[in-house]
């Protein structure tokens, strides 16, 4: 059971590897000669005006709140959705109550403002 | 041929790892062929589209052009900025390029063609692919640069957006098979009606909300404010160069090809013939079942990849960039609500044994 799981890590390794293996590639095989003006942040041929981790917009943060609460519903749902013609209706509504209830919440976000993005 | 190698106490040792270890490379360096010809195709598809001809100078039509590009990439110089955390901004592309394609270790390509018949395959299809997210994060924070910051808080924001959608998508494609593992969802979609069997009839909202979803994932065009050349120069990647540019880039196309694969398996009936069954072909007597027998499933499998890699390419052609506010719109306010009401409407028709998908005659 457990070693079906042996080329799904063996394909992560590789994969990361190769990755790897090719910036490595990049930093051997290219030329590295950084001065102070080539090495400073990007920022439209100006000098940097202020510090680069700026504060940002807290709808960011919203929206990172709402995921998590959505995503774990989404975890919830997957088990369910597998055995749902074994569990009937009687699974089935209960899993709608449970909808409805963070439906409900998605709503009075909707309703707050959450969302808009003028 | 290779007994000698074989016999050695060393190989018998470790035999299942090689042996994997040569099965994971039998489908990574296609693949990475695949992505190399990817953008090839992309810029003559979308050259033709404009009335342009495209690449066309190295190799026939143009066709060496990838590699060109690829050697060009590894011998220019890589920049780390003044200011970055170098560790993190050299890690962050291998982290998006592993999630990748770490995906595909669980593809069926046919029947019996598949690395790992995992259970929880979509399980690991979601969480893998989630964790691309991280190397744009990281990506734009380790830069130091605003413009790199910018577009990774954009592209998060995006990218976790959309995921909510595709993963109701994904429930839906789940109580509807009643399995996790990827070949037994294409198997559930086996019948006697061809491609009528298929998930994209009866999940049709989901099919379109799935799709739409993977090329905001992906942040491809219309929904690349991420990268946004016109606003905010390269977004998460400005400051990248050379090879770490490179693998960036390579990553972003085993997403395109992977969120093609995924699409193709879960509506479209991956390695299955559209032609399954069909022993009368429009009522005219012509036996299609019997005619295409002598197709290859993988043949099929790739064929519908190729649909919906020239889907993106049609679009990335075709729609100008939407503005941010819109596309969470789209994403919030539009898809979440259209899956939520679609998995009610799949719960009905899967518990009512809704003909011919979950009748008893399916």
């Amino acid at each position: 059971m457990l070693s079906n799981y042996l080329p799904v890590l063996i394909f992560l390794i590789v994969g990361g590897g190769i990755g790897a293996v090719m910036i490595i590639a990049g930093f051997v095989l290219a030329p590295h000669k950084p001065d102070s003006e080539k090495t400073s942040p990007y920022e439209c041929g100006f000098e940097a005006f202020e510090d680069s981790r700026m504060k940002f917009d807290v709808r960011y943060y919203l929206v990172a709140i709402l995921f998590i609460l959505f995503d774990l519903e989404i975890a919830f749902l997957f088990p369910w959705a597998v055995v749902l013609d074994k569990i009937g209706y009687f699974g089935f509504w209960a899993m709608v109550i449970f909808l409805g209830i963070l439906v409900v919440g998605f709503i009075y976000e909707w309703k707050k403002g959450a969302l808009e993005w003028e | 041929m290779f007994d000698f190698i074989t016999e050695t106490a060393l190989f018998k040792e470790y035999e299942v790892y090689i042996m994997t270890t040569i099965y994971v490379l039998v489908i990574m360096i296609p693949l990475f062929v695949a992505v190399a010809y990817t953008t090839w195709l992309e810029r003559k598809v979308i050259g033709a589209m404009q009335v342009r001809i495209g690449p066309r100078n190295v190799g026939f039509r143009g066709l060496l052009q990838p590699w060109a590009d690829m050697f060009k990439l590894i011998f220019k110089e890589i920049i780390l900025p003044s200011g970055a955390n170098k560790v993190l901004f050299v890690i962050a592309p291998v982290i998006t390029l592993a999630s990748a394609v770490a995906a595909w270790a669980v593809i069926p390509f046919d029947a019996e063609k598949v690395l790992s018949k995992v259970n929880a395959g979509l399980l690991y299809v979601l969480a893998v692919t989630s964790v691309g997210v991280y190397g744009v994060i990281i990506a734009g924070w380790a830069s130091n640069s605003k413009y790199a910051l910018l577009g990774a808080m954009r592209s998060a924001a995006q990218i976790v957006a959309y995921e909510i959608a595709m993963g109701f998508a994904l429930v839906g494609v789940l109580m509807a098979a009643g399995s996790m593992n990827l070949g037994e969802i294409v198997l559930a979609q086996k019948g006697t009606n061809g491609l009528l069997d298929w998930y994209w009839l009866p999940l049709l909202p989901l099919f379109l909300v799935y799709f739409i979803s993977g090329v905001a994932e992906t942040n491809r065009a219309p929904f690349d404010v991420a990268e946004g050349e016109s606003e905010i120069v390269a977004g998460f990647h400005v400051e990248y160069s050379g090879m770490t540019f490179a693998v960036f880039f390579l990553a972003e196309y085993a997403n395109m090809i992977l969120i093609s694969a995924l699409a193709s398996i879960m509506f479209l009936g991956g390695w299955l013939s559209p032609f399954e069954g069909v022993h009368n072909f429009l009522w005219l007597g012509i036996d299609m079942h019997a005619l295409t027998a002598w197709v290859p499933g993988m043949a099929w499998f790739f064929a519908k990849i190729f649909i919906f890699i020239f889907l993106y390419l049609w679009f990335r052609a075709t729609f100008p960039r939407y503005r941010y506010d819109q596309i969470m719109r789209l994403g919030w306010k539009v898809f979440i609500p259209i899956t939520i009401v679609w998995i009610l409407v799949v719960g009905f028709m899967v518990l009512g044994e809704v003909s011919p998908w979950w009748g008893a005659t399916a």
